[in-house]
């Protein structure tokens, strides 16, 4: 007996679980099946659309005008910029008032802990404070324990891009923390908890503690910017508070993994799996198939030794780029471990990138060619199988780090397959 | 440096020159492996980090990345000790599920507390002691159960506990879990055994040690459920599975036991057994760590056949069917899946299948750690740790519409008891209540 479901989804990021939530929508069971977790745990938060084009202009201001100049065979232009507003429309009713940007097509710019000015289209309400648009004057505050983010740079490196307002940083030291090396979920951890710390003079709550610091070097800023670890089971109500001890906006700067923006978006994503009655099944990998006739009849999962069926009608393949392992390399070969989907590369493994680290790296966008129904081909253009369809980081025909894309991709494909193959098993 | 501006790509295609690799020993005995290409496969993206219930709520804690690539690789200069906090790991193995870089990591873990242990600690100290008692809980529990009266009672004493505590260092905090009157083996024996046979349907039960001599009842479902599907139930000898053992760096006790487990195991296999276990801690053992760790005859044998209950049924039966229509009068439970039935993948099994019985409603508690991690809780040092950790687990059992709780692993389960004084059940007494009745309507005694 194979576990089976009406569709099954392989990947659990960003892309997997629109996906998932876009097939159940059709009223159908759906598996989510994930093995490691997924780029959000490193991913800012962020849902950046498309920031520059291709030949690298930018930042764009408005990402849907200059998504008709992608190339044909660009994961947007394969779903059409109509399903990139719905899938938009879609990602704002499953995340709420967690995050804003929905009220306009315009990116927003966003300061990011090394200073730069980042287009993006949606961000979480915890960032929108700090947007460079605002003409509010702005104090960072970073910790010396936390050397990713060195908030005096940060702000002269603002004040280089030539922002309308004031900004200076501060570093002090996070209380209840002593390590060098803490973990971004112990800053969290003490702050959800609002745990006791010792400050001295005896003991005192965590944020009346960060509090009453901040305030000592607040002059007349009207918004604070934090790294990003304000809680994260209570992120709203840590930040709120600190708002109201320091009578000032507060506000996150996003900075690189891992990531707790990025961390808190992955539970919400799965908690909405959850309230749709996604099956969620994790911590194993998909390693083979069954097909006939060009369809896929099940799949099988390594459960710790155990190759265990999952069938579905419909599958769709969201594992993700290089890192996500969806894409893997050897010495003489690129390729999609799962299906071993078509990969185009060139021979030459010396061909993959390019001979400046900057440059304009083929490897960078390998992943599956789709049809514009999302279904990879084969070499020659033909289907791979019927009953399968790709979305997010797998798919190739972009370039995410140079665009400023990846989000944007994940959610618009995810969006299409997961809708598509719901749609599919109604038939 | 942001990452946001410049989000790094994916790896450039690696230049890894396989002519190269030369193996080198870090790590003595008893478990000399090699362990460099999983090290080497790090780089450093901090995700474990965020995983480990250690490190969030335990400032002291450097986290799995510096428990397993980074201090392999400072091993590597002989004049760098093993770090001390390696004994703060719990052994949960979230780092491993959580690494997208496929670093072994709690391989790397149970490898450095063996040595740390046998290098490190004094064979002498109270510590070692301690830990080996609490790691070797089958012999307590075997002395335990011939008496098992006047164990509960002596366990139960005050005194008890204070000389617990003050002198071993194991917490007051906590109640000993009773031992039952009746072991699962002396039911089983009184039982008469197999009530099936069939020599095409047969299953192995490794009941491991609570099942044995704490919750019988566990054991008991298992037969009763296996049987209403036709299977003939083997219990073949066996001793612990070693979960506790590599949590307390007694990499060779755990080889003892794993020494008898594997022949008995694999002789029925040899049978037409499929070996199936109750306890998700068991089952992970005998998949990943005994591969992992010892290299024994017909080891992979064993990994290859051992399956968790359910998840057996759910493959080898139409459960879903078997269910349709049957109903239990039984109160909601809020369900935690254990760290090592996440790491299976069997995180959402139970829920899916109580899903189909009338009469009960599975809520998931969502996915924290419960803190208890077998041992470690009951080490008066970690205590609060262990509690910390578990503060979510409760908070999300207290706010769900459900009063009694539900989990594989029996650890988490007196942890959940401890935490919100709900009574536990195990998902396959369920099972066996919808499919076969009570237990003394069935007649199992
Ligand atoms: C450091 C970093 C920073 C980023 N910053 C931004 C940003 O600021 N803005 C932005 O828009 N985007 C950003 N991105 C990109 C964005 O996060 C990704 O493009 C997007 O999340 C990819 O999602 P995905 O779902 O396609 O793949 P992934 O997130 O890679 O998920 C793939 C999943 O599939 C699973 N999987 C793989 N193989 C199997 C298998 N065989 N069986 C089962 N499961 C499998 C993996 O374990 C993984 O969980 C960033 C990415 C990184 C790495
Ligand atoms: S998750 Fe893996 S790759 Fe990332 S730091 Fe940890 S061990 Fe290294
Ligand atoms: S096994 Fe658990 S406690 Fe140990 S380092 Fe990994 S995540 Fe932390």
């Amino acid at each position: 007996m194979a576990i089976t479901d009406d569709v099954l989804v392989i990947g659990g990021g960003l892309a997997g679980a629109t996906a998932a939530l876009a097939a159940a929508e059709h009223g159908h069971r759906v598996r989510l099946l994930t093995y490691k977790q997924s780029t959000l745990r490193h991913a800012s938060g962020l849902i950046d659309v498309l920031g520059y084009t291709l030949g690298g202009d930018g930042p764009l201001s408005n990402p849907f005008t200059a998504l008709e100049d992608l190339p044909e065979r660009h994961p947007y232009s394969l779903v059409g910029r109509e399903a990139v507003r719905d899938a938009l429309h879609f990602f704002d009713a499953v995340v709420g008032d967690t995050y804003a940007g929905a009220h306009t097509n315009v990116n927003a710019l966003v300061p990011t802990s090394s200073g730069s000015i980042k287009p993006t289209a949606r961000y979480p309400a915890a960032v929108a404070p700090g947007l460079a648009s605002d003409p509010r004057d702005c104090l960072l505050v970073g910790f010396a324990t936390l050397p990713d983010f060195c908030a005096p740079l940060a702000a002269d490196h603002l004040l280089d891009t030539g922002v309308p307002f004031d900004v200076r940083g501060v570093t002090l030291s996070f209380p209840g923390i002593r390590r060098d090396d803490a973990k971004v979920t112990r800053y969290a951890h003490i702050l959800d908890r609002d745990e006791g710390v010792d400050i001295g003079r005896g003991t005192t709550s965590a944020r009346a503690a960060l509090a009453a610091l901040v305030r000592e070097h607040l002059e007349d800023e009207a918004r604070v910017g934090f790294p990003p670890i304000l809680g994260d089971d209570n992120h709203s109500v840590v930040r709120r508070d600190l708002e109201e001890r320091l009578g000032v906006d507060v506000f996150e700067v996003p900075s690189g993994p891992p990531s707790l923006p990025g961390m808190r978006l992955e539970d919400r994503l799965y908690e909405a799996l959850e309230a749709a009655g996604v099956r969620v099944t994790t911590g194993v990998p998909v390693v083979g198939y069954e097909a006939t006739d060009g369809r896929i009849e099940h799949v099988l999962v390594d459960r710790k030794g155990q190759d265990v069926p999952y069938q579905a009608g419909e599958y769709v393949l969201a594992t993700g780029g290089l890192v996500g392992k969806g894409v893997r390399s050897d010495r003489d070969r690129v390729y999609e471990p799962i299906f071993d989907c078509h990969v185009d590369h060139a021979p030459d493994r010396y061909d993959w990138f390019d001979g400046d680290a900057f440059g304009d790296h083929p490897f960078a966008s390998f992943g599956v060619t789709v049809d514009d129904d999302l279904r990879p081909l084969t070499a020659d253009g033909g289907l791979e199988f019927e009953n399968v369809r790709a979305a997010g980081g797998v798919l190739s025909g972009y370039d995410f780090a140079a665009e400023k894309s990846g989000s944007g991709v994940s959610l618009a494909t995810g969006f299409v397959a997961g809708d598509r193959a719901g749609a599919e098993v109604s038939r | 440096m942001s990452d946001t501006a410049h989000p790094p790509d994916d790896q450039v295609p690696e230049d890894e020159d396989e002519d190269e690799f030369e193996p080198i020993q870090v790590f003595s005995e008893p478990t000399a492996m090699d362990l460099r290409p999983g090290a080497d496969n790090c780089y450093k993206c901090s995700t474990c980090d965020t995983n480990c219930p250690v490190a969030e709520v335990d400032d002291e804690f450097p986290g799995p990345k510096f428990q397993g690539p980074e201090q392999w690789r400072l091993k590597r200069q002989d004049d760098t000790d093993i770090d001390d906090s390696i004994m703060k790991c719990s052994n949960c193995m979230r780092c491993d599920d959580a690494c997208p870089s496929e670093v072994p990591l709690s391989q790397m873990h149970n490898t450095a507390r063996g040595e740390y242990v046998d290098t490190h600690m004094s064979k002498r100290s109270i510590e070692y002691w301690r830990n080996r008692l609490l790691s070797n809980y089958r012999l307590m529990a075997h002395l335990g159960s011939k008496v098992p009266r006047l164990t509960n009672f002596v366990m139960g004493l005050r005194v008890t506990k204070l000389f617990n505590e003050k002198v071993l260092g194991i917490t007051s905090e906590r109640e000993f879990p009773e031992f039952a009157t009746e072991t699962f083996r002396q039911w089983w024996r009184t039982r008469g055994g197999a009530r099936v046979t069939n020599p095409d349907k047969r299953i192995a039960y490794f009941h491991g040690c609570y099942s044995n001599y704490n919750t019988p009842e566990v054991g008991k479902a298992l037969v009763r459920v296996f049987e209403h599907f036709g299977y003939e139930v083997l219990v073949p000898d066996q001793r612990c599975s070693g979960t506790p053992m590599y949590a307390n760096g007694m990499l060779g006790d755990a080889r003892r036991a794993a020494e008898t487990n594997v022949p008995e195991l694999a002789a029925a296999i040899d049978d037409g057994a499929d070996v199936i276990a109750s306890c998700t801690s068991c089952s992970m053992s005998l998949r990943q760590e005994y591969p992992e760790l010892f290299d024994l005859e017909n080891v992979e044998t064993v990994s290859d056949n051992t399956w968790d209950a359910l998840e057996y049924l759910r493959v080898h039966e139409d459960l879903e069917n078997a269910l349709e229509g049957t109903a239990v009068d039984h109160p909601d439970v809020a369900y935690h899946a254990p760290c090592h039935a996440r790491n299976q993948g069997l995180d959402g099994q139970a829920v899916e299948v109580l899903s189909a019985i009338d009469g009960i409603d599975a809520h998931d508690v969502g996915d924290s750690c419960s803190g208890i991690s077998g041992t470690y809780g009951w080490k008066d040092e970690n205590y609060e740790t262990s509690m910390a950790i578990g503060e979510e687990m409760f908070e999300h059992m207290l706010a769900s519409e459900a009063d009694t709780g539900l989990t594989e692993c029996p650890t988490c389960s007196m942890q959940m008891e401890h935490g919100t004084g709900y009574s536990i059940s195990h998902p396959l007494e369920i099972l066996a209540e919808a499919l076969v009745g009570d237990a003394s309507e069935a007649g199992a005694a």
